[in-house]
This record gives C-alpha cells, structure tokens and sequence, in this order.
C-alpha cells in the first residue's frame, strides 16, 4: 500500500511538474507567435506577380510577401540594408553592386544568391514585360546587364546613368530562378497560403524568414495575415468597431472623426502626406473643345487667377475635417529633402483673382464673367464618381467660383470614361483627380513633367514642347535626371517647383493627412506617412494576448 | 379609411404647395454654403441641419421635392404606357405576336443597361443644363423600366383575350383599337396601377445611382434621389437622426398618393 | 378548342423548340451585352495609365490588351466555339477562368436569392391575403405604408443595415422584393374580390377560405404565377449591390466587380445565365399558367 502511494504521489509531481513546464513553454510559445492579423484590401490584388504589380491591393501583399536588397524605412524615410548588407554605385551612376547577406533561404528551402537577383533584374529589364517597377529602370535606353561576382556579390550595369538608383531597389522583390514553386517562394516575412478570387487572401508566416529580432527570436511575430477584399468604406468600418478588423489602412477624414469621438486612442493622424488632389485645365491643340475656352484655358493669367479664386482653407477645413493642408505644388511639405521650402500655399484672394482675369480681357456684368469676345465664362469639372472627397471638393470650387461669375458644371463619371476622355480623347475642359503613393523621389514624377510623356496631364505626348516654360521644364528634369549629386538635383527640381507655382498648368488644392485607425489590440504599430502607413512593420507587429484569445 | 384618405390629402396638398413655393419657403438656397458649420444638427437657422458641405437641407428637400416629386412620376407614366403596350397589346393579340413580345420582355430584363447609360452619357455634351440632364434621366428610366410588369400584363391581356365578356364584345361587333381601349385596358388596371406606384420610389432612387455615372440631376441641384444617398453613411444613425428626415417624408408623400388613390386601382 | 391529349411526341417537340428559342435568345442577349460594352466609352481605358511610372511602351502596350475584344462578332464566334468545349473564357479582372467562377459561386446566389424570394413570398402574401380576408381599414394603411417604407429605402442601405445588425444577406434581399410583390399581388386580389359574383358567394354564405380557394385564386391565380416569374429576375437584381455589400462571393458580387472594371468575357457570360434564368423562370410560368388554367370549349 505504501510504495503505490509514494508511486501515486511522485508520479502526481512528476506530472505537476510536466504539467508546469508545458504551461510555461507553451506561454514563452504564446508569447513567440502573435496570432491573426486582420485588415481589409479596398480592390481584388491584379497579380501575384512581384514584378508586375502596380495597384494598391497588389503592393501591399507585395511588401508583406517580398524580399528585397535594401528597404525605405517607412518612418524614417532612409534606406536601410535588407538582404543586400552594403552596396556601392559607381561615380557616373550606371552601375550599383551589391553584398549579399549569406545563409537566406527562400520560403521552400531553397538557397539565396546573386543568381537570383540576376535573374529578377533580368526578367524585369525585358521589354516585353510592362511593369512601373521595371518602367522606373527604364529612364534611359539601352540593355542592362548583370554580372555575378561571387555567390555574394552582384554587380547591375545600365546604359545611362539613373537618378536615386539605389532607391529604387525597394520595389525589386527578388524572385527565385532555380525554385519549382517560382514566384510562390517568397523571401519576406509572409507567403501567400490562400486566394479566393473576391473574398479574401490568407497570408501565412514564412518559416524561413532570415530575420531575427534583437533577442535573437525568428521574425514575424504574427502567424498570419487575413486581407479581406471589401471595397466598400461604410463595412469596412463597422467591422473595425466590432473588433473583427485590427486596422484600417487608410482612414477617411468622415470616418477619423467619428471613430475619434467613440474611441480615442484608436485614430491616428500622422501629419500631411505625400498625396495631393488638383485640378486642370485641357491645354490640348486638337482638343473638340471651342477655340475661346482653349484660348482661356492656355494663358497662365486664367489658371493663376482660377488657383486665386479658390479657398483651401475652406476645402481642408470643410471637406477633411481639417485634416488635410493646402497643397503648394508637386512636392508636399512633409516629402522634406525634395521640397522647396521658399514656396506658400495660394492665399485665397478672391480680389486678385478678379483683377488677374480683367487684365486678360475679362469683364464681369450683372454677375457673370464674360471674356473679351462676349463668351459667358462657363465651363465643366469632371472627376470621378468612386471619391466623395473630390466631389465636396468640386462643389465646393464651383461654388467659390460662382463667386466670380464663372459657372462651373461638376459632372462626376466612371473611371474608365473618365481615363478615356484625359488621356485619349480629349473631350473634356477641366479635370479634378489627385496623385496616391506618390514616390519620395522626384524622379517618379518624370512622366509628369516631361512635355512628350503620357501623363504630361494638361497636354499630354508633345512632338516639341509649345512653350518656353514646358523648354524649360524638359531641360531641368533631364538635368535632375542625369546626375547623382543630391544637391544639384534638388536645385533643378526646386525651379521646376517655381515654375510650375508660376504658371499653374496644374492648380494644386490639398495634401491630405495620413489618417488610420489601429485597434488597441495591436502591439508595435507605428503608423507614419509613407505607404504602407500601418503596417510597414508587419514582421515586427503582435497581437496582444486577449486579442489572440478571443480568436 | 375616410379619414385617412382625408389626412392624406391634406399631406399631399402640403407637399405641392410648399415644394412649388419653395423659392418663397426655402430659409436658403439650395446651394449656399454655410461653411462655419457642416454637417451640423438642426438648429433654429437650420432646421434639418446642414450636409457636408454646410448646405441648408430644409431647403435642398423642399427643392428636391419638385423635381423628384414632378419627374418620377411623369417617368413611371412612360413605362406604364410602355408596358400596357408592349404586354397588353400582345396578350390581347395573341399567337405569335404574343410569344415574340415575352421573348422580347425577357431578353430586355437580362441586358446590363448599365452600358447603355455610360454611353448615352459620353453622346450628351459635358454642360448640358441640369434640367436637361435630370429630364432625359427619368426619361431613359421610363424607357428602361417597362419590363417586368409587362410580362405579367401579357398574361392578365391573354386570359382576357378568351374570357367571357370580351368575347360576348366581340360577337356583338366591337373589335380591334375600340375593344381593347374599352374592355381589355381597363381591366389591367391592377398591374398598371401597381407597376406606376411602384416605379415612382424606384426611379427617385435610380436617378441617384445614375449620378455615378454622370446622369441625374447636376450639383448643385438636390433631388430626392441624392438626398436619400446621404443615408449611405449609416453608422452616424443612432447620432445624427434627422438624417433620416428625407426618407421619412418620402415614405408619407407615398403613402398619402396611394391612399389618395387606392380605390381607383381596383374598380374597372 | 376540346380538351384533348395531346400525343407525347407532339409535347416533346413543343418542349425541345421551347427550349431551343430560350438558348437562342440567351445567345443573342450574350451578343447584345457584348455590343452594349464594348460601345461604351472607356472599354480601352485602364486605370493604370494614369500611373506616371509606366512609361510609354507600356502604356501602348496595356491599350492593346484589350484588342482582341475589339471586334465583337469575331470575339463572340471564338467564345461561342470555346463555349462548346466548355471554355468560358478567363476574367480580365480576376484572373480566373469564368467557368471556375461560376461553378464556385453559384450555390451562394441560389442560396442567397432563393431564400431571400421564398420569404418575400411568404411576407409579401401574407399580408395581401390577410388584408383581402380581413378588410380593416388600419391594416390596409399598415400595408401600404410598410410595403412604401421599404420601396423607398435604397437597396445599399437595407444591405448595410443587414450588415450592421449581422442579419443574414436573403434578409435584405426579402426585404428589397416583398414591397414590389405585395403591391402587384394585393392590386390582383382585391379585383379579383371585387368581382360581383364573390359578393354573391358571401352572400350566400361561403366561408372565407373557401372563397379565396375556389373563387379569387383561379381568377388573380395565373397573374401572380406569372409575378412569380418575372420576381427571380428581381431577386436576381437584387442580389447585386446585397451580395457586393454584404461580402457573399456569389454571383452578384461577380457582376458587380465585372462592371466595374469592364471585363468583357465576364459580362457575356453573366448575361447569358442571366437571360437563361429570366426565359426558364417566365418560360416555367406560362407552361405552369397554361397547364393549370382550365380549357373551355
């Protein structure tokens, strides 16, 4: 009877004990893995394709999913090494070699090394293969060659010199050449598990993930990422509240205040961003619009006094619930290197504008603006339907128009009419759209500028450009383009600046601030201006125990 | 019932006069902009508040209202007369003219018109007048939105075709035009009656759909229909009630319209 | 016209041409939505070439993309030959091919819309049938204005409201269609009880339910079953902003998102099992009208 008790009762501590150690292991295990992470994509992702992504949905699951040789610390906005531990451009600019970090693997085991980045940097050089990742490379003509130094070293040569090449290198997500599962084996801190096509894209903890925290402990955090496709803002927000959702990327201003009232501490509002909404008039030769609204459209007194006429106080305060800035040109002040700090929003002087208008001819009887022929000064704003902002934002400058005399008709449209008549068919008299994800670097904006790109807005594909000023732009941002020196660039950029505050071919209205919403469950988040404003560092982000708890 | 067909002629009485004096009643104009204070409560200057853009809505609803309360229903008369046409006639005619209009019916219900509306807009100039834009909208509803009651129609006109007292009319010599106008459409009365009440509410709201796509009604004119959108922001409910202050008057002139009229659906 | 039987090879033949007019007309609204978007302005446009980090060759390259689509009688002779080899075509938009879409998501709407139907029906008769035995004068105005309310609330806000109080998305949809049901059903009712010979039923003595079996269904009873046909293509329609509102991966939210983005091979698709269903729905009503109204000779 006694040996069994003595049994019962040491076996009853030895199975305390284990019972002990599985509860610690298991919390030291708890505290390892930080559970689901949930948030919404606002589009279905175009492709998985690293190489060819280029909408939002797609970028995100990119920047979670991807490796890359060197990273823009989103808050920090300075390039810190990745997979890539230093890197060397060459005096002239044509040539970037980088060291390799040693011992990484893909997320199916296989080895990473220089052959893999040749081979991404080929497939993405080759013309057949259309992406804005490899467009940026793309600034000159010519073929561009990758030469393996040693397993650890890489060397990448371009025909001509490229402005911020090293930069440019966080888009480049590096895809396996040898691998059977091809662009499904990642070497970010996630991997794709499941798409369902309209519902939701699961994204799992890659095992193999090269990354170690401070501590030595294996990156991410999280053991998964669950993007639900919902493009509808209402939903997306009543699901955050309900605690379904952990955050909202980027949170409307309507939206801010409202969760603010009901739950401080939820919102943030991380300052100004990169982002800007404009408007502009069609300067197009060939444009079916009447020869007397084409004449007013081109002189840089009507736009100038048009910009004048317009109150961003009033559009930041009334449609962003003050959570947005007047816009000073093409470059927000929060993007702080590139901006030219000597240039000021356009005061709202209703009075100048008038004057700037009569100079040109305009007179104003019984209330209405009529040019120098008679014409009564009439003209649309088309925008599109999806952004109710820009809507407010319309109505809001014809009323402040109407104040002029000028009468303004805000026609919303769809986004594909509306791309067709801006960029092919040229119907239209003024346009009101805005820049998202706007690139750090001015160089992003070449086709912006330049007279002969497409996206040259007001007067797209020049064969030459028209004016002096449009001469002067070209010049100015190839000379940006061609040389490495920072400070030379920024000087040519910053006329470019002042030319442009000058003649307004495009009328700048606000910078909208980065707003977002993060549950208080999430632990590590930092959000900042730069996308992806929330989760820039997903690896590092955790869920806190009642949260894991409760799923 | 006596009394409420009263009240609600009354409430329809109401509604007419004031929405036709609305440039007399209306405390602003629709499109003044009180930017001090958007979206704000009700308040004694304001007393539905204001919209996003710091519009009176007081006076954006009493303007609405004469726009959505005289078009919608010109718009469902159309497609009245277009579905006692097209399924009236044919179940009246019968045989292979019946069989081609319910073909006809049921493809028409399946096209996406969508398409068609995108394109209608790209072919009307960019400044068209407001009232042009908000006419040729409910006209296009008209014309899109005969469909399904005709292929009921269809049915009712073809069980007459062989009843009864038509055929007595027949044989005592009445035919063709005289005896469908005076035996057959009458007699469809129920469908038509529903079909036009029904339209009404419907194309209100589909004129503020289309805005997505450039048609209705041009900023900064209100209709019943983009007033009724604001109420897509939901959450704000239980906070900001007299949101809801566009729908529930729609909801009364409705249901004031067809007490008024709700004899008149059922008598032959 | 006698009450004859007709020989079966003879219904047969009436069914096979009835169902071969139904396939043709699907093809031909196939072929009509086809024209309808490739007409419609921005069919070439694509939003990615307003990104100012393409350059020119590519944005060349995304406005051809679309080429192919450019001819619409020769894209829809390919879709039709690969149609018979159980090709669908691949959506611009999901990537996906369509056949695999559809196969996914068809349970959903059939779900979601027939469940949505069955209970407008249910609501929708309900009060009609009860207003027409009843006859209280409060009622009829409860009638009305409930069935108003719900015709006058946009179609986004009942699927929001399903969405914030976690109702399920045939709630929305029932909701949607009932007030159009009750208002045609109670119109046919109360003509049919207004007919003369119904007062002299009363009058002598009839009951209530007997009246209704014997005497007002047979007369309103081929009206609402051809109702009920043409009420799957509103249910149908229906279920387009609930399902894309509400989250359902069901065919509604398919069509949403291909207009959306113009994805041709997506539309043709949709509209021809659109059309199918319309035809089959109406078509089943008539057989089912003829078949139970009674022949007089």
């Amino acid at each position: 009877m006694n040996t069994n008790t003595t049994v019962r009762r040491s076996s009853l501590r030895f199975l305390s004990c284990a019972l002990l150690c599985c509860a610690l292991l298991s919390t030291y295990a708890f505290a390892q893995t930080g559970g689901e992470l949930r948030f919404c994509l606002r589009s279905e992702p175009k492709t998985f394709d690293p190489l060819l992504v280029d909408d939002d949905s797609s970028l995100s699951i990119r920047y979670l999913t991807g490796g890359v040789l060197a990273r823009v610390n989103r808050r920090t906005q300075e390039l810190e090494p990745e997979l890539a531990e230093s890197w060397k451009i060459s005096k002239d600019g044509k040539q970037i070699t980088f060291k390799l970090r040693l011992g990484v693997t893909f997320s199916d085991g296989s080895p990473f090394s220089s052959e893999d980045v040749a081979f991404t940097m080929q497939r993405l050089m080759d013309p057949a293969l259309h992406s804005s990742t490899g467009d940026a490379f793309r600034s000159g003509n010519g073929a561009v060659t990758t030469n393996i130094i040693a397993p650890d070293q890489v060397s990448i040569s371009f025909a001509a010199p490229i402005a911020g090449l090293d930069r440019l290198f966080d888009q480049v997500a590096i895809m396996s050449a040898h691998s059977p599962k091809k662009e499904a084996a990642v070497l970010g801190p996630f991997m794709v598990a499941e798409y369902k096509a309209g519902s939701s894209v699961l994204l799992r903890r890659n095992p193999n993930y090269w990354k170690k925290d401070s501590q030595g402990r294996r990156l991410p955090y999280l053991d998964s990422i669950r993007l639900d496709i919902q493009p509808n803002r209402d939903v997306e927000m009543l699901r955050f509240k309900r605690g379904e959702l952990d955050l909202i990327n980027v949170l409307d201003s309507d939206y801010f205040d409202r969760l603010a009232a009901s739950s401080p501490g939820l919102t943030h509002d991380a300052g100004p961003s990169l982002d800007s909404d404009f408007m502009w008039f069609n300067q197009v030769a060939s444009a079916p619009i009447p020869e007397y609204k084409r004449v007013w459209f081109r002189s840089a007194n009507f736009r100038r006094a048009i910009s004048q006429a317009i109150n961003r106080d009033d559009l930041s305060r009334v449609v962003f619930n003050g959570h947005a800035q007047p816009a000073i040109g093409p470059v927000s002040p929060a993007n702080k290197f590139w901006f030219n700090s000597k240039l000021k929003a356009e005061p709202y002087r209703p009075d100048a504008a008038l004057q700037g208008l009569q100079a040109d001819g305009f007179r104003l009887q019984n209330g209405a603006l009529f040019d120098k022929a008679g014409n009564p000064v009439e003209f649309s704003i088309v925008t599109n339907a999806s952004s109710k902002a820009r809507e407010r934002m319309a109505v809001m400058v014809q009323e402040d128009l109407g104040k002029l005399g000028i009468k303004v008709n805000v026609v919303t449209l769809d986004f594909p009419s509306l791309i067709e008549r801006i960029s092919q068919k040229f119907n239209y008299e003024a346009a009101m759209l805005g820049f998202r994800n706007v690139d750090l670097d001015p160089n992003g904006q070449m086709n912006i500028w330049l007279s002969s790109a497409e996206d040259h807005a007001w007067n797209p594909q020049q064969k030459s450009p028209e004016t002096a000023w449009e001469t002067e732009i070209d010049r100015l941002m190839r000379a940006q383009a061609s040389t490495a020196d920072p400070k030379k660039r920024k000087e040519s950029f910053d006329r470019v600046q002042e030319i442009v505050a000058e003649q307004t071919p495009l009328i700048y209205l606000v910078n909208q601030n980065a707003l977002s919403a993060i549950s208080s469950g999430v632990e590590g988040a930092n959000p900042g201006i730069l996308s992806p404003q929330t989760f820039w560092n997903a690896e590092r982000l955790t869920l806190n125990a009642t949260t894991r708890a409760s799923r | 019932m006596n009394a409420a067909r009263k009240l609600a002629c009354v409430v329809v009485l109401v509604v007419c006069v004031v929405s036709l004096a609305a440039n007399w009643l209306a405390p602003a104009g629709y499109a003044k902009q009180f930017r001090e204070a958007p979206s704000a409560p009700p308040s004694h200057q304001h007393w539905l508040g204001t919209d996003e853009v710091g519009r009176d809505r007081f006076s954006r609803v009493l303007y609405g209202t004469r726009i959505s309360l005289l078009l919608a229903p010109a718009a469902a008369l159309v497609s009245t007369v277009l579905a006692a046409l097209v399924g009236g006639l044919a179940g009246y005619l019968g045989g292979i003219w019946l069989r081609l209009a319910r073909g006809f019916t049921d493809l028409f219900l399946s096209l996406p018109w969508l398409f068609l509306l995108i394109t209608v807009r790209a072919l009307l100039p960019l400044n068209v007048s407001p009232l042009t834009s908000v006419l040729i909208t409910f006209f296009i509803l008209g014309l899109l939105g005969w469909a399904a009651s005709a292929r009921v129609l269809s049915t009712s006109a073809d069980t007459l075709r062989n009843s009864d007292f038509v055929l007595q009319a027949r044989a005592s010599g009445l035919h063709g035009p005289r005896l469908f106008l005076v035996h057959v459409l009458p007699n469809l009365k129920p469908v038509l009656y529903a079909q036009f009440w029904i339209s009404i509410p419907v194309f209100i709201l589909s004129e503020a759909n289309l805005g997505i796509l450039g048609l209705g009604v041009a900023e900064p004119l209100p209709s019943w229909g983009s007033l009724l959108r604001e109420l897509e922001g939901l959450i704000s409910f239980r906070e900001e009630p007299w949101r809801l202050a566009p729908l529930l008057l729609l909801i009364v002139v409705m249901t004031s319209f067809q007490l008024l009229l709700s004899n008149e659906e059922v008598t032959a | 016209m006698s009450s004859e039987k007709k020989p079966s090879w003879k219904i047969a033949q009436s069914i096979a041409r009835k169902l071969g007019a139904i396939a043709a007309l699907a093809l031909l609204g196939g072929l009509l939505s086809a024209t309808f978007v490739r007409l419609a302005p921005g069919f070439d446009a694509d939003e990615r070439e307003l990104d100012p980090s393409l350059n020119a060759e590519s944005v060349q390259a995304l406005r051809q993309a679309r080429a192919g689509e450019h001819n619409i009688l020769s894209f829809y002779a390919s879709y039709l030959r690969g149609a018979v080899h159980g090709d669908l075509g691949t959506s611009h938009a999901l990537g996906q091919p369509v056949q695999t879409l559809l196969r996914e998501r068809w349970p959903v709407t059939v779900r979601v819309a027939g469940i949505g139907l069955l209970l407008a029906w249910l609501l929708a008769s309900t009060l009609a049938f009860t207003a027409c035995l009843w006859r209280f004068p409060a009622y009829e105005i409860l009638g009305i204005t409930v069935s108003g309310a719900f015709l006058c609330i946009p179609a986004a806000v009942l699927a929001l409201l399903s969405v914030i109080l976690n109702a399920p998305g045939y709630l929305a949809i029932a909701l949607i269609v009932f007030p159009k049901i009750y208002r045609y059903s109670r119109n046919l009712l109360a003509k049919a009880y207004a007919l003369p010979h119904i007062t002299a039923a009363r009058a002598r003595g009839l009951g209530e339910i007997r009246i209704l079996a014997c005497h007002v269904l047979p007369v309103a009873g081929p009206q609402m079953i051809a109702l009920a046909g043409i009420t799957v293509s509103i249910a149908l329609g229906a279920c387009i902003p609930v399902e894309a509102l509400c989250g359902l991966p069901g065919i509604g939210q398919l069509a949403w998102q291909a207009a959306l983005s113009r994805d041709l091979p997506l539309l043709v698709n949709l509209t021809v099992l659109v059309t199918l269903v319309t035809l089959l729905a109406n078509s089943g009503a008539d057989v089912m009208i003829y078949m139970l109204s009674p022949r007089e000779a």
